[in-house]
């Protein structure tokens, strides 16, 4: 037999969309959150669209959009998690309660003590994790439905937190973990150029990689000038972003105190940008290796086929009850994760912290294409999701809109959002 | 010669029927035993406690006349036993060759999984079974029921099994691709595979089959070699459970 199959079929005319191979779903996405911008902005006289409100957007989002990346593996796999609210508050208590009174006092490493900042984050990361592999221990080996498991954890964890402050707010923080929640921490304007420069090779790397894989085994590839267009697009959403951040001036009120407090004197026409903040960069980071983990690691493949056929995946081999205790830890990892970066946004261990967000992040998943059926869902949709909700609900907000109606609207949106989502797999053929 | 696979005495219950009672079969190397019965007669059901889908009630497994434990697939996928199921086991949200592939990624130096490589690789074995197979990027929830089982077929031959179970793999294909999978088994079994066969088709089981074992009601009615018996021989095995009468010395 020879390799007919493997010939390429003559290719018919294809549409400019065909030819760049742009997922028609991400456009949709992408042209409804352009749309909300607009009238938003129009709406606010142009306030909207100001690189200070970006830039607020942007930190706001962070924490949801991280557990969002988390609660795709967790839909995929046919599974929920309502507990990611209250574990993320029980991991905020346990760093609270770390770094203002364990390591500064009972352990006596003083206040502002180099190791208080990652002994604190690692403490916290391992609480979300370890909790999370516990919730996954009595959904995969107990068999207990993962509803059940965490609807239960949403009371258990959100007051075990409460117990271990007391109810109390616990502050101030440490000044080093402080730099994690956003406006405290930003890179500065060189620095965030550098490393969206060193971002955009690094995308356009990975397109050239993916093409030069599909010519090695002779598979059909994207005319040349596709590529070229999807490169420069990626490249310049990536430096725009940036200069966006980097367009967004420190008040000089501000810099002048900070020239004071070393005891100088700030020089006239002095400016200064904040550019990237720490939490984004931390939220692409984590972006970028779960859609790595998702797409091109065996753990990621047998997280889709459990989710696309669990005794398929069962009988291939795939041990899917460590399986699911993985996603979970996962789950409560990025909770931690979360954690840190809620609770330093707010400068605080506050015991409502993270209240609602188990509905923010799955309603973010699910407007980001997770199919609750299992088996299908994107990191970057996820993602997106999250920043339309969080621009929907900030956008309303700057705009007057009374807060009852604000979540009327929001809970049409997640409905819209997986109606026309059923629609669209209808046309295009896929199973919802 | 000890066989291949020797099941022994095995049974196993679901809610009190017993969907397998005391059933003896075993296989030599290069041969293909035929698994015959009604529908519900337990044939799935026994060929699941040695694929590890099941776990038997009681009995014995041996391979190579060495009692072994199997737990569950990992167990059987060590002892190089592949089977098809008849639920052909897709992860339908995948494409050809991640399902082909399932379990036993192909990686890149850095450990990633290497998805140009096992389409390569299913496209080659695709030529073989089903050529006219072109649809390497669409999740198999979109194939027809032909295809899919080709994918089954291919993927339960490819990693060099010793120990093959097909249940039903040519019930959904075409007259050339059920040819195609005939020619198959017969080269598989000149490379000295066992093969357990379930097959309700009398006409494949005489032409590819050198025994046949008949279960009925979850019981082994008997095995014979199936060039000393005719199509009616089989027939009355299966439909009244009873061995045929001996013909003439
Ligand atoms: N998971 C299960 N739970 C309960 N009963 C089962 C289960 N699997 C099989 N059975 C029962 O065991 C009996 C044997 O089923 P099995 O699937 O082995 O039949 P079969 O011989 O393969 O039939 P067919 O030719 O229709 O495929 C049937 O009565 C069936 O209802
Ligand atoms: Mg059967």
């Amino acid at each position: 037999m020879t390799d007919a199959a493997s010939a390429s079929p003559k290719a018919p005319r294809r549409s400019l969309l065909q030819s760049l191979e742009i997922d028609t779903r991400l456009l949709g996405m992408i042209g409804a959150f352009v749309a909300l911008c607009l009238v938003f902005n129009m709406f606010t006289d142009g306030r909207f669209l100001t690189p200070r409100n970006i830039f607020n957007l942007s930190i706001q989002t962070v924490s949801v959009a991280i557990m969002a990346t988390g609660m795709v593996f967790v839909i995929v796999t046919r599974h929920i998690d309502l507990s990611v609210g209250a574990l993320l508050a029980t991991c905020s208590a346990v760093m609270g309660v770390m770094q203002v009174w364990i390591l500064p006092q009972t352990l006596g490493l003083g206040i502002g003590h180099p190791l208080i900042a990652p002994a604190t984050m690692i403490a916290g990361m391992a609480t979300g994790a370890l909790i999370g592999a516990f919730n996954g221990w009595l959904i995969g080996y107990q068999r207990i439905p993962a509803f059940i498991v965490t609807l239960g954890g949403l009371l258990v964890w959100r007051n075990v937190g409460w117990y271990l402050t007391d109810g109390q707010t616990v502050g101030p923080l440490d000044s080093t973990f402080m730099l994690f929640g956003g406006i405290e921490g930003t890179l500065g304007e060189p620095l965030s150029w550098a490393l969206g420069a060193a971002a955009s090779i690094a995308a356009i790397w990975a397109l050239w990689r993916a093409r030069a894989d599909k010519v090695r085994h002779g598979f059909p590839v994207k005319p040349v000038w596709a590529e070229a267009v999807m490169a420069s697009l990626a490249a310049a959403a990536i430096l725009g972003f940036v200069a966006v951040l980097n367009a967004y001036q420190v008040p000089a009120a501000r810099l002048r105190r900070d020239f004071a407090a070393r005891g100088e004197v700030m020089p006239e026409g002095y400016t200064e940008a904040f550019g990237l903040p720490i939490s984004v960069l931390i939220l692409v980071v984590v972006a970028v290796a779960m859609t790595v983990l998702a797409r091109r690691t065996r753990l990621g493949r047998y997280i889709f086929a459990a989710g696309g056929n669990p005794d398929a995946a069962e009988l291939s081999g795939i041990n899917t009850r460590m399986l699911t205790v993985k996603v979970f830890a996962l789950m409560g990892f990025l909770c931690g994760l979360s954690a840190i970066i809620a609770q330093a946004r707010l400068q605080n261990h506050t015991n409502d912290i993270g209240t609602l967000d188990e509905l923010r992040v799955i309603a973010a998943a699910v407007i980001g294409g997770t199919a609750l059926s299992g088996g299908v869902g994107t990191i970057y949709g996820a993602i997106l999701g999250a920043i339309i909700m969080q621009s929907l609900q900030s956008g309303m907000a700057m705009v007057g809109v009374d807060a009852p109606f604000q979540n009327i609207v929001v809970g049409l949106v997640l409905v819209l959002a997986v109606w026309i989502d059923i629609q669209y797999r209808k046309r295009t053929g896929e199973k919802s | 010669m000890t066989p291949l696979v020797e099941l022994r005495n095995i049974s196993i219950a679901f809610g009190g029927i017993k969907a397998v009672d005391r059933v003896t079969v075993d296989l030599f190397p290069g041969e293909v035993v035929g698994l015959l019965g009604h529908n519900g007669a337990g044939k799935s059901t026994l060929i699941k406690c040695l694929s590890g889908a099941y776990q038997k009630d009681t009995g014995d497994i041996f391979i190579d006349g060495e009692r072994v434990e199997i737990r569950n697939p990992r167990d059987a996928r060590a002892l190089n036993i592949e089977t098809i199921y008849q639920t052909l086991a897709l992860a339908d949200n995948l494409d050809a060759a991640s399902n082909l592939f399932l379990g036993r990624e192909l990686t890149t130096r850095f450990g990633f999984v290497d998805d140009a490589a096992m389409e390569a690789e299913t496209r080659r074995i695709m030529g073989r079974l089903n050529p006219n197979f072109a649809k390497f990027k669409t999740p198999v929830k979109a194939l027809s029921g032909g295809q899919r089982q080709s994918v089954a077929i291919a993927r339960a031959v490819y990693f060099n099994a010793r120990i093959l179970i097909m249940d039903e793999p040519t019930a959904a294909l075409g007259p050339q691709e059920t040819q195609m999978v005939a020619e198959l088994i017969q080269e598989l079994k000149a490379q000295g595979l066992g093969i357990f066969l379930i097959e309700h088709d009398i006409h494949n089981v005489m032409k590819l089959c050198d025994r046949a074992s008949v279960m009925k009601n979850g019981q082994l009615v008997g095995t014979v070699n199936v060039a000393e018996v005719t199509d009616e021989d089989i027939l009355g095995m299966i439909i009244l459970g009873k061995m045929p009468e001996r013909r003439g010395a």
